[in-house]
């Protein structure tokens, strides 16, 4: 996987500023100076894959699995609403978190093809449905605003709290992927957290939405926080953290929000899951349909 | 150009009142007509003649139309992308094109219309876009040939609407430009890729440049003798190389750049003419084309219809956050008057 | 700063342009070349105003004006104007202003609105040329 970079930032008018005269630093003043910026990239693990400086354990590799398709599936479903968003504005917004979430997808994916000498496209396009890892809640289909609203509030603040302690984990490729999108979805969380106030308390109908959106995934929010023999295995290691004991934060920063919103957590029952064990949505099939046509029409082809 | 620019005159005026009105615009037309002459820049409230602003209004808006319609063949594949880092870039890429149309809308506002009055002349069909962007993406090649053609004509067209003689336009035009930077070469990388790939992937690529190629060469618009208002643009400073001149310097730059693709253009008779110095090229079916613009092409319906449901969709979302907002403000003047 | 790309969108009605502004005594209604060419705007609450966005690219310069956008309230314009305009890095600081408060110099004074500080050459250091060659002056 080599990249050319299309670097366009600009090599003018910058870094002069050492000029005494009151003005003449804000001479590079710019709105439009473009640079990539410095930052961990899904190419980066790929190249410590490629040259054997990092090698995940089965145990991480299946692990970063999960955090992976949990990210993949998501961007799927988000990138669809690029061009159908309520605004512009809301278009552009979405597909950044959209592409944060791509990114995550990539780096983790890239991470745990790492222990079987495969890509993040290896993983992504020629695995079939009951060996993804996602979790039911990232399956869910859009709906209407207020329930990818509803769905994104609870994934940004369980990966918030889940990313804020991967970045103290012992395997240092998961800490160092945690670290950067620990950022990203920090904004996340703002991003729902406006729009759970604006729904629930801007118009009846955008309440009633913003009630149903809530209804409607809530059911999968207990998936999120069961450990298994992995998650608790791997823990002991200090490699990641218990799913279970990010609930309690969850619960409490989740909570202070539908508070402000004058909405009530949901009650409603919860449902298995198992996603983390193969056993999906009756909407991955769909997903993965849709993801995988092209490149398996294609096998071994490259884009 | 004095008597197309004649204003209605508010009727309620005194005759000193009308006077002092006419005097005013005599003003402004002569600095207007001397910013022209020296190139300069048109800014939002000087004083500009009628058929400018109208002039300008209706590229500008078209401009933005183009690019929120020409979201969709794309936006359409990004589900479908072959590969993650692919995915990436196609996303990054529609998300630029909603960022664009967002710019221009904003250049066209500072002429006095609103995003809303545009968005709903688009969505009622009133209002003009791109008409490539009524063919369909059939293949993933597609995404290529769109970043190579559709966007290599549209930055061929672009680059000099930077120095645009309205300030909102060229400013919009270089952050647009600067952003598109990567549009193109990432179409011509998917192009690459495919022709050096298996031979179902090379016959992919060379039938989407097939269909692509025409179309694209329409983007500059009819023939020079064709085009009735790009005098008047070229004379505002609006536009500056002519329709036919900026056709013929893009099939020079595609006849170099289909030799490294590997491909070919579907076109016999591009030549290189030693006396004009210009590139030409084989017939374009301009019928087809007009058949297009008035609406009989294979997606217009499509692609009004799905802007359409976006903006209907987000109605509630829109008044949701704005009754918010309303909300907010009383609070906070209530609070205020209390204290 | 003045920008001087603020939306006239709103033109004939904006009490700043009704106003009896310097350089033009008559201010009588809708100026003369001003036409209104689209409807003027609709009142719907789902319209979300208009904001202007300033960016500072890095720390210790300005602000620079970016663009505008559409934005509910000052808080969404603020995230708005992080998604659109800081996507490349462009930014280390955002404001974000409602477009109806900012007020803008006449653009048809540009005569007596900016005349008088033409030809005063002494407020300039090339001015006093009885001292050039001397040093660290």
């Amino acid at each position: 996987m080599t990249t050319p970079e299309t670097h366009t930032a600009e090599t003018t008018g910058h870094g002069d500023i050492s000029v005494g005269v009151a003005g003449s630093g804000d001479s590079s003043a710019s709105a439009t100076r473009i640079t990539p910026g410095n930052a961990l990239r899904p190419e980066d693990i790929a190249l410590e894959v490629r040259t054997g400086l990092v090698k995940p354990s089965e145990d991480v590799a299946e692990y970063a699995l999960r955090l992976g398709d949990d990210a993949l599936i998501l961007a799927q479903r988000l990138g669809r609403w690029i061009s159908r968003a309520p605004e512009l504005e809301e278009d552009v917004a979405l597909g950044n978190i959209a592409l944060d979430q791509l990114g995550h997808a990539r780096s983790f994916l890239t991470y745990a093809g790492g222990a079987w000498e495969k890509s993040e496209d290896d993983l992504a396009y020629f695995r079939r449905e009951h060996e993804f890892r996602s979790a039911h809640l990232f399956e869910q289909p859009n709906g209407d605003f207020a329930v990818t609203i509803a769905r994104q509030f609870v994934v940004s603040y369980y990966q918030f709290e889940l990313y804020r302690r991967l970045t103290q984990s012992t395997d240092a490729t998961l800490a160092a992927i945690a670290a950067k999108a620990v950022k990203e979805v920090d904004y996340h969380r703002d991003h729902s957290a406006q729009w759970i106030l604006r729904l629930a308390l801007g118009t009846k109908e955008s309440r009633a939405r913003m009630t149903h959106g809530l209804k409607l995934v809530w059911p999968y929010v207990g998936e999120l926080f069961v450990d298994d023999e992995l998650t608790t295995r791997l823990a002991g290691a200090g490699a990641a953290v218990e799913p279970s004991s990010l609930k309690a934060d969850f619960d409490r920063l989740t909570g202070e929000v539908l508070a402000e919103a004058e909405l009530e957590v949901p009650q409603t029952p919860v449902a298995p899951g198992g996603g983390r064990r193969g056993k999906h949505s009756e909407h991955l099939g769909y997903i993965l349909a849709e993801m995988q046509v092209l490149a398996r029409e294609h096998p071994g082809a490259s884009w | 150009m004095a008597s197309q620019n004649l204003q209605p005159v508010p009727e309620a005026l005194s005759p000193e009142e009308q006077e002092r009105a006419a005097q005013l615009e005599a003003e402004g037309q002569a600095y207007f007509d001397r910013v022209m002459a020296d190139d300069s820049r048109i800014e939002p409230k000087d004083w500009m003649p009628a058929a400018y602003r109208k002039t300008l209004l209706r590229q500008i808006s078209q401009h933005a139309h183009s690019e929120i319609i020409g979201m969709q063949p794309e936006a359409n594949w990004i589900s479908r992308a072959p590969s993650l880092k692919r995915k990436a870039i196609l996303m990054a890429k529609v998300q630029d094109e909603a960022g664009h149309g967002l710019y221009l809308y904003s250049a066209a506002e500072t002429l006095g219309q609103s995003r809303d009055k545009m968005t709903d002349d688009l969505i009622a069909g009133k209002a003009r876009y791109s008409s490539i962007f009524n063919y369909p993406a059939l293949t993933w090649a597609d995404m290529g040939a769109i970043g190579w053609l559709v966007d290599g004509a549209a930055i061929c067209n672009q680059v000099p609407l930077c120095r645009a003689s309205y300030g909102p336009y060229g400013r919009a035009m270089v952050r647009i430009c600067k952003e598109e930077s990567f549009h193109q070469r990432q179409g011509f990388e998917i192009l690459l890729e495919l022709s050096n790939g298996t031979p179902a992937q090379k016959q992919m690529a060379q039938d989407a440049v097939n269909r692509w190629y025409a179309p694209a060469l329409m983007m500059f618009g009819p023939p020079d003798d064709d085009s009735p208002n790009s005098k008047q643009s070229m004379a505002w400073n609006i536009k500056r190389f002519s329709n036919d001149e900026l056709r013929s310097r893009f099939v020079g730059m595609m006849v170099e750049q289909v030799r490294v693709l590997g491909l070919t253009l579907p076109d016999s008779e591009v030549r290189f003419n030693d006396e004009t110095r210009k590139w030409e090229h084989g017939p374009l079916d301009w019928e087809e084309f007009k058949e297009v613009l008035a609406g009989r092409g294979p997606c217009n319906a499509q692609r009004l219809e799905r802007r359409r449901e976006a903006h209907d969709d987000g109605a509630w979302v829109r008044e949701a956050a704005a009754a918010y907002a309303a909300k907010q403000a009383r609070k906070h003047a209530e609070k205020e008057y209390a204290a | 700063m003045i920008p001087n790309d603020t939306p006239t969108s709103q033109v004939p009605s904006r009490p700043l342009d009704s106003q009896a502004r310097p350089g033009n005594p008559a201010a009588v209604g809708p100026r003369p070349g001003t036409p209104v060419v689209g409807a003027p705007q609709e009142s719907t609450t789902s319209v979300w105003p208009l904001w202007e966005v300033f960016v500072r690219s890095s720390r210790g310069l300005s602000h620079v004006h970016a663009g505008s956008l559409h934005a509910p309230d000052a808080a969404m314009a603020l995230r708005n104007a992080r998604d659109l305009y800081t996507r490349r890095n462009e930014g280390v600081s955002i404001w974000v202003v409602p477009a109806d408060a900012i007020a803008a110099s006449d653009p048809d004074a540009k005569g007596s609105f900016f005349e008088s500080p033409q030809g005063k050459d002494y407020r300039h250091a090339t001015y006093y040329t009885k001292s050039e060659g001397v040093k660290h002056l």
